[in-house]
């Protein structure tokens, strides 16, 4: 059995969460003062995942922009950020790209797609 | 770099550039030589308190006194003639205590001895009349309507412009690290090779000791002295419309409040003797001490609105004078050191002296081309509406706001590069048109700056600095790094 | 030049929702302009997820959530006038604007909306000391270097100040390479919201120092080194704490500034705590038919209160400038009273009689508060009593009072808003 701390972000309070866990199954939670937290604590312990937001190379752009703005499609385990980051740094779009144009299929084998978050000319 | 001139200038500050300027009305093949990348950049001209002092100050028969009388009376023909920003709003020495009052009266003396004209001591409703926000309890004040205020930079830019307009070089980034007189010239070695120069010209500031030491049998010793100073918004810009000195009391100098020809307000210095020939750096303790004397003398005084701090040097030379002429025991070698306050009223005052000399020791011809005039840059905000709508036609890069804070233009930014002597660096577009001086200090025109610049300069971003040598702006392309990046 | 019902100045999210949400209302004449070449405002450099919960139920990036106003705009057909800036605007409403084809021109339009957001608290306001080198940024200056030009503006980063965007960066940079060694906070408690103190720093053990502050700068040509030192309860530092952190960057999340200087220079009466205007009910400065909203008005934490606010005050704007002068004169002005604790209501005054169906209060604290209830009180009587265990300066708090309340009141003598122990 092993003991975690975390914060929840649920709301300002910001309640000091301690949750025992076997594994990634969450089998107590104290400190929360809201059904929320707990929710919450257990699914940072067993499968934490982020949104992952990001830019990538734009050629061609009529504007100048060397850029485009992408996030990943859904969330992904946020211990892959930073591989879908190195991904990322290789990838380029053409310009005109669109909102929700997919900038990288799969992204680190997480089985989400990266996407364009921005009409960019 | 194996170069050849009658003259060579060590500094590119306002005394350097007052001599190049002066010494361009001379048939002469001159060159200014700067450690930094821009004139007006290192540490005394570049901050002060942008006062033209009336000259009351300095001690009567000194060559201080007299060369700052001179400036004085120079500055409003020479801000015409080149087109910088200089206003004569007069100025106040602010006495609170009637037991002070001996030293008002000396200092009023003082000056009637230096020749100024107009000084009078005011009280009552007089003083008031002239200023405001001078606390009701001050006892007297010395008025001194000759007193003025002028754009640090503008007059050091004008005066390089102006140079190099007639003839003289302005070469940058070029530090002297040895001078010897050989073969009946100088040559001055720096970091990027030998200069070879019958004269030599040392305005060096606060390092004018070290180059003066070099050459001359007679030592001098010259002590940087820092002096910090907070700058006002324009919205407190009208707090003021004199400059407001406090009579030295045994609690200290006192420091002044003083409008700027830009719209703010200027508050300080304190007096600080540090041995950091480059100690630009601003104090906790000396920005705490503006702050505790800033409002002795004014009434209200909104230090909220700071917009920011910082540091100037004084190149105070231990006898507290001017040394102006050759140097003993050498030959063509000239100081202007110990050129502090006040030394940018008495710049056009010491150009013109020391290039005087100058000329008459290297039997110089008069220069029968010498043009004595310089057109500043265009200031879209100061045209009419009429004017404005032309200039935009003719170029529309005045029709775009770079910095919103002082509304200044694309136009004046690129005239700023494009002209000789230029801007080469973010700090030298903001000494010329103020781009990034305002009150959210850069935030938000830095970076357009930045691409103005490599756009005009042909460079890269990343090779755009701060203020040249190494202040670098950003360290590289956001994909790069990233690549770097191992799989945690 | 075209005549204008209504001249929005900012194109921002609070520009676009207040544009939109006027048309709607029945204003047709309605002119956008904007400074930069596109609309958006400073969303578009917030690239960052988590703006729209509120408004759409979903977490969109802040592109994204400004491509639905942009796009509410185009619909409408209103006009925009981008890349344009607006130099001055009168008592009158004549608006002086200029851009590269049109030269200064003006405008006159019958109502004005000030939507031009904020700017950040610079170095130079700080006061920090030390020398000024390059790699002094404030965060939304690298954040424009990252996200826009795509430039990194260093390598190992000190962050002074826990304000969102000094969190949001220091994720940002942390992803693209650079080492952000810490994140130092004046106050004893974060500017931030707690989701990216989490997000942005635990998830990259990035140290957020509470009670710490910058003393000193060190570098003269890039930065090279700043000294932290701990502050005490005066937020003083305490002498002897200084610690140096070798570093190339430094920078500065420490606060947003409403942007005013337009409504300065028109005579609008600025609040003195906020920086902003200072409003009546309908979002309304002291000059008739000149209303604001977003974070020229004051700085909020959630885009989504800036869109609703600026949809209000842009309906308020068509009503005036449909009904021309004839505004309906209110018999009765009141000043929201304030105490336990909070800084500043928005708005500060009201007409009770102009109120139409309810009226939204937004504030702020000025200092963390536990367990707490926070009360409307008209007349002495308490009319609204919501439990908040907490209330932090960094967010924002709100009240709607409904229109039947205060029509309980033959007269409405007072409004005081206040905090009581729970």
């Amino acid at each position: 059995m092993e003991r975690k701390t975390l914060t929840c972000i649920c709301c300002p309070i910001g309640c000091t969460i301690e949750a025992e866990l076997e594994g990634n199954h969450v089998l107590s939670v104290r400190g929360n003062s809201c059904p929320r937290g707990e929710k919450y604590a257990k699914s940072e312990l067993s499968n934490p995942v982020r949104t992952l937001t990001s830019t990538v190379g734009l050629t061609g752009s009529a504007t100048g922009a060397a850029v485009a703005p992408v996030r990943s499609a859904r969330e992904i385990p946020k211990g892959k950020m930073l591989d879908c980051m190195k991904e990322l740094s290789r990838v380029s779009v053409a310009a005109p790209v669109h909102i929700g144009d997919i900038a990288l299929k799969n992204a680190a084998g997480t089985g989400v797609d990266i996407v364009i978050t921005r009409d960019m000319q | 770099m194996n170069k050849q001139y009658d003259v060579v200038i060590i500094g590119a500050g306002v005394t350097g550039c007052a001599a190049a300027r002066y010494l361009s009305r001379y048939n002469v093949h001159a060159a200014v030589i700067e450690r930094a990348e821009d004139v007006c950049a290192a540490g005394a001209s570049k901050a002060n308190s942008a006062i033209v002092h009336a000259g009351f100050d300095a001690k009567a028969g000194s060559l201080m006194a007299k060369l700052n009388v001179e400036g004085s009376r120079i500055m409003p023909k020479l801000a015409e003639e080149l087109d910088f920003s200089y206003m004569n709003n007069g100025s106040l020495v602010v006495c609170m205590d009637e037991a002070d009052y001996g030293k008002l009266e000396r200092l009023y003396q003082n000056g009637l001895k230096n020749g100024v004209e107009g000084l009078e001591i005011v009280r009552g409703e007089r003083l008031r009349e002239l200023e405001p926000a001078v606390r009701s309890e001050a006892y007297a004040a010395l008025w001194a309507p000759t007193g003025a205020i002028v754009c640090p930079f503008g007059l050091t830019v004008a005066l390089a412009e102006n140079a190099a307009a007639n003839g003289v070089e302005f070469i940058f980034n070029t530090a002297v690290t040895a001078l010897r007189h050989e073969g009946g010239a100088w040559s001055v070695q720096t970091d990027k090779g030998l200069i070879r120069a019958d004269a030599v010209i040392n305005a060096a500031g606060t390092y004018a000791d070290v180059l003066h030491n070099m050459v001359s049998t007679k030592k001098i010793h010259i002590t940087p002295r820092k002096g910090e100073y907070m700058l006002l918004d324009h919205a407190a810009g009208d707090f003021v419309k004199r400059t407001v000195f406090q009579l030295p009391t045994k609690l200290g100098k006192g420091v002044l409040v003083s409008p700027t020809v830009h719209g703010n307000i200027i508050v300080g210095p304190t007096a600080e003797d540090i041995f950091d020939r480059d100690g630009v750096n601003t104090t906790q303790a000396g920005l705490d001490a503006v702050r505790q004397r800033a409002d002795l003398a004014v009434e209200g005084l909104p230090l909220k609105q700071v917009i920011t701090s910082f540091a100037g040097l004084r190149a105070h030379e231990d006898g507290h004078e001017f040394i102006i002429g050759r140097a003993e025991g050498t030959e063509n070698f000239f100081d202007c050191a110990g050129i502090e306050s006040p030394g940018l009223s008495s710049a056009p005052a010491v150009g013109k002296m020391i290039s005087d000399i100058v000329a008459e020791e290297l039997k110089l011809d008069k220069n029968a081309a010498f043009i004595p005039t310089r057109k500043g840059i265009t200031e879209l905000k100061k045209l009419s509406m009429a004017e404005q709508n032309a200039l935009i036609r003719q170029n529309s890069a005045y029709g775009r706001i770079v910095c919103r804070c002082e509304s200044i233009t694309e136009g004046e930014i690129v005239d700023a590069i494009r002209r000789p002597v230029g801007a080469r660096s973010l700090d030298g577009v903001k000494r010329r048109v103020r781009a990034g001086m305002g009150r959210c200090q850069g935030g938000f025109c830095s970076t357009r700056v930045m691409e103005i610049l490599a756009r005009e300069l042909k460079a890269s971003l990343a090779d755009i600095t701060k203020s040249g040598g190494e202040a670098k702006l950003i360290t590289g392309l956001a994909k790069q790094e990233a690549e770097k990046y191992e799989t945690i | 030049m075209k005549q204008y019902d209504i001249a929005i100045i900012g194109a921002g999210p609070a520009g676009l929702a207040a544009a939109a949400a006027a048309y709607d209302a029945g204003a047709k004449n309605i002119i956008i302009i904007e400074r930069e070449d596109a609309p958006g405002g400073i969303l578009n450099q917030c690239i960052h997820a988590g703006f729209g919960l509120h408004t759409f139920n979903e977490e969109l990036t802040g592109p994204e959530y400004a491509a639905r106003f942009i796009a509410r705009v185009k619909e409408r057909g209103i006009d925009m006038l981008l890349s344009t800036m607006v130099l001055s605007i009168a008592r009158d409403k004549t608006i002086t604007a200029m851009n590269r084809t049109q030269g200064v021109f003006t405008i006159q339009p019958k109502a004005v909306v000030l939507c031009m957001g904020c700017r950040e608290r610079s170095r130079g306001a700080l006061n920090i000391p030390g020398f000024r080198p390059a790699g002094i940024y404030s965060a939304g200056t690298a954040q424009k270097l990252v996200n826009i030009m795509g430039y990194m503006p260093g390598r190992e980063v000190v962050i002074l100040g826990s304000g969102d965007i000094g969190l949001i960066m220091a994720r940002r940079m942390t992803l693209e390479g650079a080492h952000v060694k810490l994140v130092a906070e004046l106050m004893p408690y974060s500017g931030g919201l707690k989701r990216n103190i989490v997000q942005c720093l635990d998830d990259f053990d990035i140290p957020l120092m509470l009670s710490h502050t910058v003393v000193d700068i060190h570098g003269r040509e890039r930065v090279e080194g700043v000294t932290i030192a701990e502050v005490g309860a005066d937020l003083k530092p305490i002498a002897g704490t200084e610690e140096y952190y070798p570093c190339d960057t430094l920078l500065l999340s420490c606060g947003l500034i409403p942007e005013n200087e337009l409504s300065r220079g028109m005579g609008v009466g600025i609040h003195p705590v906020t920086g902003g205007p200072m409003v009546n009910e309908s979002l309304e400065t002291d000059i008739e038919g000149v209303f604001s909203a977003g974070n020229a008005l004051h700085v909020h934490d959630l885009v989504d209160y800036v869109s609703e606010e600026a949809a209000a005050a842009g309906r308020n704007a068509a009503q005036f400038a449909l009904a021309g002068n004839a505004n309906e004169v209110c018999t009765q002005r009141i000043c929201i009273e304030l105490s336990g604790g909070i800084r500043y209501a928005v708005p500060s005054a009201i007409a009770p009689d102009r109120i139409q169906s309810s009226l939204t209060i937004r504030m702020r604290v000025g200092s963390v508060m536990k367990n707490k209830r926070l009360n409307v009180i008209i007349n002495g009587e308490k009319i609204i009593s919501r439990p908040r265990p907490v209330m932090a300066p960094g967010e924002m708090e709100q009240v709607v009072i409904m229109k039947d309340m205060l029509d309980k009141y033959a007269k409405v003598e007072s409004i005081l808003i206040t905090t009581e122990d729970m």
